[in-house]
C-alpha cells in the first residue's frame, strides 16, 4: 500500500509538466478562436475553472474565478458572490494549492520561464512579501469592487483592471494581433498592464513563481485552504533521516518536515522526488496524519 | 489540530461550499458570470 502510494506520488510530480500542459489545454480548448480574433461564447462560460485563466482569452472554455467574483460583487444586483465563494471553498478543500502547482496555466507559464538558463535568485529573504497577496485579495477583489461603485451601483473589477497580467497575455495580445478594432482601442491602461506583465516575466526568469508567491489573489485563497485541504503531504518520521534534501530542493521556501501543509506549499512534489528514503508522499482524505507520529505543528 | 476536529472542519467546509455554490446559482449569480464571460472584458484586456 505504502509502495503504491509512493509510486503514485512520484509519478505525479515527475509528470507535472505534462499535467500542467494538459490542464492549460483543457481550460483553453477553443484554439481556432486565436485566428478569428473573437472569444468563445458558449454556456460553459457560466462555470469557473480552478486556475487563473482570463475569460477574455479567445480559447477559454470557462470563467476565471477571480474575474467572476469581481463581476458579481461589482454588479448592481449583488454585493457578495456565494457562487464563486462556494466554488473556491469546495476546490480549496478538495485540492488546496495543488491547483497552483498542477492546474493553473499562469503558474505553468512561470515554471517554464524559470527554466530559461541564467542567474537564479532565492526568495528566502523575501518571505514577508508573501503576505502581500492577502492584501491584494482583500482590497482589489473583495472590498473595492463592492464599495467603490458608480451611480447605478456598479463597481470596477480592480484586480482585473489594474493588476492582472493574465488578461494582457491571454486576451489583449492575441486579440489585438488579429483584430484591428481592439488594437486601435488599446490605451494607457493596456500600457500599464503590459509593463506589469513584462515585470512578471522578467522576475519569473530570476525568481521561482514571483506572481504566485507575492501577488496572486487566487493563490492567497487556496493558501488559506491548504491546512484543511483533503490533499496533503505526509512525512513518515520513521523513515526520515533529517538530511534536509526536501528543504533544499523546495523552491517555495517550505520545510516540509516541520510544516507539511504550509500555506506556501503548491504540492509540486519536488520534495517527494528528492527524498532518499521515500519518507515524503502525497496523501488524500479526511484528517490524515501529516507526520506519522502526529503533526509537529 | 486534532484529527477529529480537523475532519469535522473539513466536512463542514465541504458542505458549506456546496450550499453556497447552489445558493449562488439559484439567485442568478451564474447568469451574471455568463453574461460577463461571453463578452470581451474591456478591463481585463486594458481598454477600460
Amino acid at each position: 500500500m505504502d509502495n503504491r502510494k509512493h509510486i503514485i506520488s512520484k509519478s505525479l510530480s515527475r509528470f507535472r509538466g505534462w499535467i500542467q500542459a494538459a490542464a492549460a489545454l483543457l481550460t483553453n480548448p477553443h484554439l481556432p478562436n486565436f485566428f478569428k480574433g473573437g472569444i468563445y461564447q458558449g454556456k460553459t462560460k457560466a462555470v469557473c475553472v480552478p486556475g487563473l485563466n482570463c475569460y477574455s482569452c479567445p480559447a477559454a472554455a470557462g470563467a476565471c474565478p477571480i474575474g467572476s467574483f469581481q463581476a458579481v460583487v461589482g454588479s448592481s444586483k449583488f454585493s457578495f458572490s456565494y457562487y464563486i465563494t462556494g466554488f473556491l471553498i469546495l476546490f480549496g478543500v478538495l485540492l488546496g494549492r495543488f491547483i497552483c502547482g498542477f492546474l493553473c496555466p499562469f503558474g505553468w507559464l512561470q515554471d517554464l520561464l524559470h527554466k530559461i538558463p541564467g542567474k537564479k535568485l532565492s526568495t528566502e529573504r523575501l518571505k514577508p512579501l508573501t503576505y502581500l497577496k492577502y492584501a491584494v485579495l482583500f482590497f482589489t477583489v473583495i472590498a473595492l469592487p463592492a464599495l467603490v461603485v458608480n451611480d447605478v451601483g456598479m463597481g470596477d473589477p480592480f484586480f482585473c483592471k489594474y493588476l492582472c497580467p493574465q488578461g494582457v497575455l491571454e486576451g489583449a495580445i492575441p486579440l489585438s494581433a488579429v483584430n484591428p478594432g481592439i488594437r486601435s482601442a488599446l490605451g494607457h491602461l493596456f500600457t500599464g498592464k503590459l509593463m506589469i506583465l513584462i515585470g512578471v516575466v522578467v522576475l519569473s526568469v530570476l525568481f521561482y513563481r514571483p506572481f504566485c508567491k507575492w501577488i496572486c489573489p487566487l493563490g492567497a485563497f487556496y493558501a488559506l485552504m491548504n491546512k484543511v485541504s483533503l490533499l496533503g503531504i505526509k512525512v513518515d518520521e520513521h523513515r526520515c533521516v533529517s538530511c534536509g534534501a526536501c528543504k533544499r530542493v523546495c523552491q517555495m521556501d517550505v520545510d516540509v518536515t516541520s510544516s507539511p501543509n504550509h500555506t506556501e506549499c503548491i504540492r509540486c512534489g519536488k520534495c517527494i522526488n528528492a527524498c532518499p528514503t521515500d519518507a515524503v508522499s502525497f496523501c488524500y482524505g479526511f484528517a490524515y496524519d501529516s507526520n506519522r507520529n502526529g503533526e509537529k505543528k | 489540530m486534532l484529527r477529529t476536529k480537523k475532519a469535522f472542519f473539513q466536512g463542514t467546509l465541504l458542505i458549506a461550499g456546496m450550499v453556497m455554490l447552489c445558493a449562488g446559482v439559484m439567485r442568478g449569480e451564474a447568469d451574471t458570470v455568463l453574461s460577463k464571460a461571453i463578452r470581451l472584458c474591456l478591463e481585463c484586456v486594458g481598454i477600460g
